[in-house]
């Protein structure tokens, strides 16, 4: 049962990317309603695979790399739609749908074996940091979307040659403005679920930072973030630079969510 | 009955012999009635813009109707009968359909797409409707060219995308910032391109509006038109840090604003964006400042660039207007067919002929046993009623009256005789 609903939410967010590049070179009003129709749809299975998954467990399904991935996944999706509501971004789906999809199918490769939970992990500590961390992030993988989007219509503006997706694409200062208020929404959420990090590592192993390799890779993505909200404010860094980094920052978090996780292992047991 | 057309529009004749056929205020009016009452001529209807003239009828017989309408226009403008041979075009039937269609879609229009045609075509058709100087045809053929004109702009692309310089920058305006309300708009310098890209900036809605001029009087001059503030011209750079679009025409024969003015400026208003449309020649903003973050500095050619790309866009989705355009042309092919009253005769006999059979045989089924004989004189009392009831609508069909597609409609209209989709 959870499997089936898991590959269903699966094919819904496939679809949903699909039907999303395809938008990119043919532009129909019906298609993008498809597009979005699937991603709910995927969106409200997931959900319930979640909480199935939940009951089953017996805990708050965060406790492996799968559920980890699928939990990071739900929190994009639904920061997707929180967007899609409030700003009736076109186009949004055709860019943030693909990396729904592969993160998805990054998820379902992962073993979804569930083990009993490991005495350090048996804390309230695990719900209130894995939320902090995965909203956190999810918020940049957001960022990283309307990253990209604001370079190709900067592109497009700077080199004066307006290719076919500049009429569809929002101007370059809302996707920049978006971008900002993600990071911004991100970045406290970040570094409480650093703080918690520290708090629980003090309870269950006595000192507040190991210095494992996670914990060493979210304290640069922290920096990376730090910098471009830092550099906004002081020296007015905007447009294709805070595009770019907010890029960079979240390739560092995939790095260090899953390349981490192949090289060793460290004390953080389910990434 | 067939839908005839006698015109002229911008490709065919030049604005001399345009403004001498046009119909302008009154003479449209009297110039209708004129027309409807000409000999041969059904329906009229008269579309009179400052590019196209077109007479629309409907008649009986087209030969005829070209040459009274060609004498009708030569003595209602005074003009020489011979001189309009060569500058007007007649059409019919199909391809008088179909030019309709065009024209209304405005792909027949000099700036491809535009979109008032529609609206004069509808005031045309409105005036000929008070005048009732239309009937059942032309009525049908407005109706369908304006709900096709609208078909033609909701499928296809081809009124969309800037096709002139200064709608061209307001609509990179539009792309770069998110609200154009909140932002400040500086004119520098003056010019006629520079005005009227200023006017659609300014109707567009900015929050302010600073104007600047070598001479100051006419930076007050403008600024009080654009309801601005005038700024003095050594001072323009200063208010940089606050403006987002600069539109810049100045007769100055070298940059004005170089790049290095320009990093200290963006550095000032925290890399805000910034659109500059440089429209003078020889370019007075060094064209190194597009390179600079944040900041797009559009001249006349890239504009114009745009301007083409749009154009060429346009053209190809004229292409796939012309497609829509075949689709309707079949449609309303169809139901001017169906008017034609043999067909209709042969429905309504139909019509009458299942009825009767269908009735009998509830009849038969119900009362059960009957007798041969009996049968037989029920059967031929049935069809003796039916005979009886299709027999007036049938030789009305059948005789020569002048509204007969008036007729065959509403015969099918009352006999629920179905030929073509209702679209009201």
């Amino acid at each position: 049962m959870g499997v089936l609903l898991f590959e269903l939410s699966l094919t819904c967010y496939f679809a949903a990317a699909l039907i999303g590049i395809t938008e990119l070179f043919k532009e129909s009003k019906t298609t993008e309603k498809i597009a979005l129709l699937s991603a709910l749809i995927g969106f409200s299975i997931h959900t319930v695979s979640i909480i199935y998954r939940y009951l089953s467990a017996g805990h708050i399904p965060i406790t492996n790399p799968h559920e980890a991935t699928s939990f990071f996944v739900w929190c994009i999706v639904l920061i997707f739609f929180f967007l899609q509501y409030r700003y009736k971004i076109s186009l949004l789906s055709s860019f943030i749908m693909p990396i729904v999809f592969l993160l998805m199918l990054t998820a379902s490769l992962l073993s979804r074996e569930i083990k009993p939970l490991s005495p350090t992990l048996q804390s309230y500590w695990l719900g209130i940091h894995t939320v902090f961390a995965f909203l956190g992030n999810a918020s940049f993988a957001l960022a990283f979307g309307i990253g990209f989007m604001y370079l190709v219509q900067e592109r497009y503006v700077k080199t004066k040659n307006l290719g076919s997706l500049f009429d569809r694409l929002p101007s370059l200062q809302t996707l920049d403005e978006i971008n900002y208020r993600l990071i911004s929404f991100g970045f406290p959420l970040l570094s409480l679920a650093i703080i918690t990090c520290a708090l629980w590592a003090e309870t269950a192993w006595g000192s507040y930072w190991n210095w494992d390799t996670r914990e060493t890779w979210s304290l640069i993505t922290w920096f990376i973030y730090a910098i471009i909200l830092h550099s906004r404010l002081i020296a007015g860094w905007r447009g294709k630079r805070a595009a770019i980094l907010s890029m960079i920052g979240f390739i560092t978090i995939i790095v260090a969510f899953f390349g981490v996780k192949l090289l060793k292992k460290g004390l953080h047991v389910f990434l | 009955m067939k839908i005839f057309v006698v015109g002229l529009n911008h490709k065919i004749a030049d604005v001399d012999v345009r403004e001498k056929l046009a119909f302008q205020g009154d003479k449209l009016e009297t110039g209708l009635m004129r027309f409807r009452d000409l000999p041969g001529i059904e329906e009229a209807m008269i579309i009179s813009t400052c590019n196209r003239v077109e007479l629309y009828a409907s008649v009986q017989e087209s030969g005829q109707a070209a040459e009274s309408i060609k004498s009708f226009l030569a003595s209602f403008h005074n003009i020489n009968r011979e001189s309009l041979d060569k500058s007007l075009y007649i059409y019919n039937d199909v391809q008088a359909v179909r030019h309709a269609f065009r024209v209304a879609a405005s792909l027949d229009s000099m700036v491809l797409g535009e979109p008032q045609i529609l609206g004069q075509i509808k005031d045309a058709f409105e005036l000929a409707l008070s005048k009732k100087t239309t009937g059942i045809l032309l009525n049908k053929l407005m109706k369908k060219a304006i709900s096709v004109a609208k078909r033609v702009r909701t499928e296809t692309k081809i009124a969309e995308n800037a096709v002139s310089i200064s709608f061209a920058a307001v609509e990179l305006a539009k792309k770069i910032f998110t609200d154009l309300s909140s932002k400040v708009f500086m004119l520098l310098g003056a010019g006629e391109m520079a005005e009227l890209a200023a006017r659609h900036l300014i109707g567009n809605g900015v929050r302010e509006v600073l104007v600047s001029n070598r001479t100051f009087d006419r930076a007050c001059d403008l600024a009080k038109e654009f309801n601005g503030r005038p700024v003095q011209f050594d001072e323009f750079i200063q208010e940089m840090t606050s403006t987002d679009i600069l539109i810049c025409s100045t007769g100055a024969p070298h940059y004005i604003l170089t790049k290095g003015q320009m990093q200290k400026v963006m550095r000032e208003r925290k890399q805000r964006q910034v659109f500059i449309i440089d429209i003078s020649v020889p370019r007075n903003i060094d064209p190194a400042i597009n390179d600079l973050e944040n900041v797009y500095l559009y001249n006349v050619d890239d504009l114009q660039g745009v301007v083409d790309t749009n154009l060429f866009e346009r053209q190809k989705e004229a292409e796939k207007a012309e497609k829509i355009i075949g689709e309707e042309v079949e449609t309303f092919l169809k139901w001017q067919a169906s008017l034609d009253s043999v067909p209709t005769i042969i429905a309504l006999r139909e019509k009458a002929e299942e009825i009767r059979r269908e009735e009998l045989e509830k009849l038969f089924n119900k009362v059960g046993e009957l007798g041969e004989k009996e049968k037989e004189a029920i059967e031929y009392m049935a069809t003796a009623i039916m005979n009886k009831l299709i027999h007036p609508p049938t030789a009305a069909l059948k005789g020569d009256t002048e509204n007969k597609e008036m007729l065959v409609a509403a015969v099918r209209r009352l006999y629920g005789i179905n030929g073509e989709k209702h679209e009201e």
